[in-house]
């Protein structure tokens, strides 16, 4: 991409209409399928990823230590036993036998705690499952386990060799050195800050990003109550029925903002957009009956816009032209 | 993968005799749910015993229980896929209901996770890797392979001739040494008591899972450091035989190169060997970000740091035997001919499974 696009592209993106632009819209990534689907995928922000990195590594601080003290207690109470019973040697090879556990213990909290969980089929981490995020392809195939491997071996100059490092330059033991090696490995740390997928040296050399996992329920359909069929009110008895001139003030900006309105259902909202409507088609806004009202309104208005869009005619919001 | 792809394939057939499709039915017949006013909100309520079902079913795959999923459902979940991404391109199209719209997303989202997932397991995973899989990593790198093998070799000299001509340089190559009685000036019996007569040494095995651990930290080093365009790799390649050029000097002073030489080969064979593929590995994945050649900087820094990190698994493995090698064996081994007999047959047994040894890991279904 050449520089002058690259530069219109920020120019757009800085001058667009603030609301027309949905939060965290640059972080959204688009990827198609085998069976032609675009899918549309969000990039979990940098902050989630520190918190869920944060969980991690309490959580394995946590293993380490409960593994420690285990064999710990385990070591002493063999030392109580043997000390009466068992020769010497043999207690020996138990303390060994319990050495060598903790070594392995520690290898492996320390290289296979992240292997492990981003290897099962929700790809992430206990970390990552309380963010709310989870690792994924890149190019859209098969996540394998040697990107998995790969995008975790890279965590040790990333992280594990840094912070002591980082912590001991500061003390000043190791003079401009360590200075310039604290600065070599903060390029590591600072990664993900320097390129536009927000991926660590790791994901760069595993072919892997780190993406949201959805979570939704399906909420229910708007559609069916009273006022929505008929546009008459179960309340009032009252029937609202919209013309062309009414309907075709709003597009689909304000149909989905209606739509999260009428969802979330709090009254003081609901009588808010009910005058804001009713002041702009001209009509006397009632009280006590919104909901009906609005739920009518949202119906018409979608069906309207929709068997516009089935002959292609759409309208973003109600700036645009007539749909 | 094999499995569900030909599930897949089964799902569809049977997908045509409509035996799988109940779901929808289902929804349709329930005239509990009132028939909505808009087009749209009647596709969705003709549909949506499928989407929950198939979410039922992700979510079971999610949580790790995909054994006590009923093989109706395994049967139905590449259907039910594509039955419901089908679904959203057309809710793409025809409906303007934002909360409906995100459910889609998020669930063929969640779907295609599974269904292109990683549906390997650390068995099968295994099985290839060692079937063929790890030794084409390592011939899939051979020129970073003869890079460190010669940056080790110079190391080696250099590490000889800089102790050789100013013996000050010891002290520099091995700090900290404080206890250790290889120091230049050391009297033959001295530097031989090192090498022999080790066998009634206590806590050999400890020190061997010690020795594992620290050997593969630095190994994943080596490689991580790669990244740097595998200079820094090459670096900690010198360093390292650096110091062993200089212990082969003070040995040879003494004579004793050759039983040195069968002290460290036992475990030193495997051991070199890991360090100069884990080495290999970093300058590989350097290589690919230095000189990406026609592919793109990315695709090609990730194809070379997939290879890199399958030759590093193996990696480990190796150093596990290094250190099995010289935790028990050379203690035990106490004649120098045996000793370079185990560390020449490692490293034929080695060389052999790399090169000689090549099976296609495709083959292992």
């Amino acid at each position: 991409m050449s520089r002058a696009s690259a530069l219109r592209r920020w120019w757009n993106r800085v001058t667009r209409d603030p609301r027309k632009r949905a939060p965290g819209s640059d972080r959204k990534r688009t990827l198609v399928t085998p069976e032609g689907i675009a899918l549309n995928l969000t990039l979990a922000t940098r902050g989630a990823r520190l918190g869920a990195l944060i969980i991690d590594l309490i959580l394995i601080g946590f293993a380490m230590m409960v593994v420690t003290i285990a064999l710990i207690y385990l070591a002493g109470g063999v030392t109580k036993v043997g000390a009466a019973v068992a020769r010497k040697d043999a207690i020996g090879q138990a303390l060994q036998f319990l050495f060598i556990v903790w070594v392995a213990a520690m290898f492996l909290f320390r290289n296979g705690w992240f292997l492990f969980f981003e290897l099962s089929p929700r790809g992430a981490t206990p970390g990552k499952r309380m963010s709310g995020i989870r690792i994924a392809a890149r190019d859209g195939g098969r996540l394998t386990a040697e990107m998995v491997l790969a995008r975790n071996l890279l965590r040790d100059i990333e992280l594990f060799l840094p912070i002591p490092l980082l912590l001991s330059a500061r003390g000043g033991d190791m003079g401009g050195a360590g200075l310039a090696a604290a600065a070599w490995f903060a390029v590591f740390m600072l990664f993900p800050f320097f390129n536009r997928d927000a991926m660590r040296a790791g994901d760069v050399i595993a072919g892997t990003w780190v993406v949201e996992a959805p979570r939704r329920k399906l909420a229910a359909a708007m559609s069916t109550g009273n006022a929505a069929r008929g546009g008459v009110s179960a309340g009032t008895g009252a029937r609202y029925r919209f013309g062309e001139a009414e309907l075709s003030l709003y597009g689909e900006y304000e149909l989905q903002v209606l739509e999260r309105v009428l969802r979330d259902g709090r009254p003081d909202a609901l009588a808010a957009v009910h005058a804001r409507i009713c002041a702009k088609i001209g009509w006397d806004p009632g009280e006590g009956d919104e909901r009906a009202f609005l739920e009518a309104y949202y119906t018409q208005l979608r069906a309207r816009l929709e068997s516009a869009m089935r002959f292609g005619k759409r309208k973003a919001d109600k700036h645009s032209g007539a749909a | 993968m094999a499995l569900v792809e030909t599930l897949r394939d089964l799902g569809r057939d049977l997908g045509r005799e409509s035996r799988l499709f109940g779901g929808r039915r289902a929804a349709a017949q329930d005239a509990a749910i009132a028939k909505a006013a808009l087009r749209s909100d009647r596709f969705r309520q003709e549909r949506e015993g499928d989407w929950q079902r198939l979410e039922a079913i992700i979510s079971r795959i999610e949580r790790g229980r995909l054994r006590s999923l009923s093989d109706a459902d395994l049967l139905a979940l590449p259907v039910l896929y594509r039955t419901v991404a089908s679904s959203l391109s057309i809710a793409r199209e025809t409906s303007l209901d934002a909360a409906t719209l995100a459910y889609l997303e998020g669930l063929v989202q969640r779907a295609w996770f599974q269904v292109y997932g990683p549906r390997q397991s650390l068995a099968t995973w295994l099985a290839r890797f060692l079937g063929g899989g790890w030794s084409r990593a390592v011939r899939g790198m051979g020129v970073d392979l003869v890079i460190a093998l010669a940056v080790m070799v110079a190391g080696t000299i250099v590490g000889w001739l800089l102790v050789a001509s100013d013996p000050d340089w010891y002290s520099t190559l091995f700090p900290g040494g404080g206890g250790d009685v290889r120091v230049p000036g050391a009297s033959r019996a001295v530097l031989e008591s090192t090498l022999f007569g080790q066998q009634q040494q206590s806590g050999l095995s400890a020190f061997a899972a010690y020795l594992f651990s620290h050997n593969a930290q630095i190994a994943i080093l080596a490689f991580a450091l790669g990244f740097a365009f595998g200079i820094p790799s090459l670096m900690l390649l010198i360093q390292n035989t650096a110091t062993l050029g200089a212990m082969l000097w003070l040995f040879d002073r003494q004579g004793l190169l050759l039983d040195l030489a069968g002290w460290l080969s036992v475990h030193g064979t495997t051991e070199l060997f890991a360090i100069l593929l884990a080495g290999a590995a970093g300058l590989h994945i350097g290589r690919g970000i230095a000189f990406p050649g026609e592919l793109p900087v990315l695709e090609s820094a990730a194809r070379n740091g997939r290879r890199a990190a399958t030759v590093m698994a193996g990696v480990v493995l190796m150093l596990i035997v290094a250190a099995m090698l010289e935790g028990f064996a050379r203690q035990l081994i106490n004649e120098t001919p045996v000793r370079l007999a185990v560390g020449g047959s490692m490293l034929a047994l080695w060389c052999g499974y790399f090169f000689a040894f090549r099976r296609d890991p495709e083959a292992l279904r």
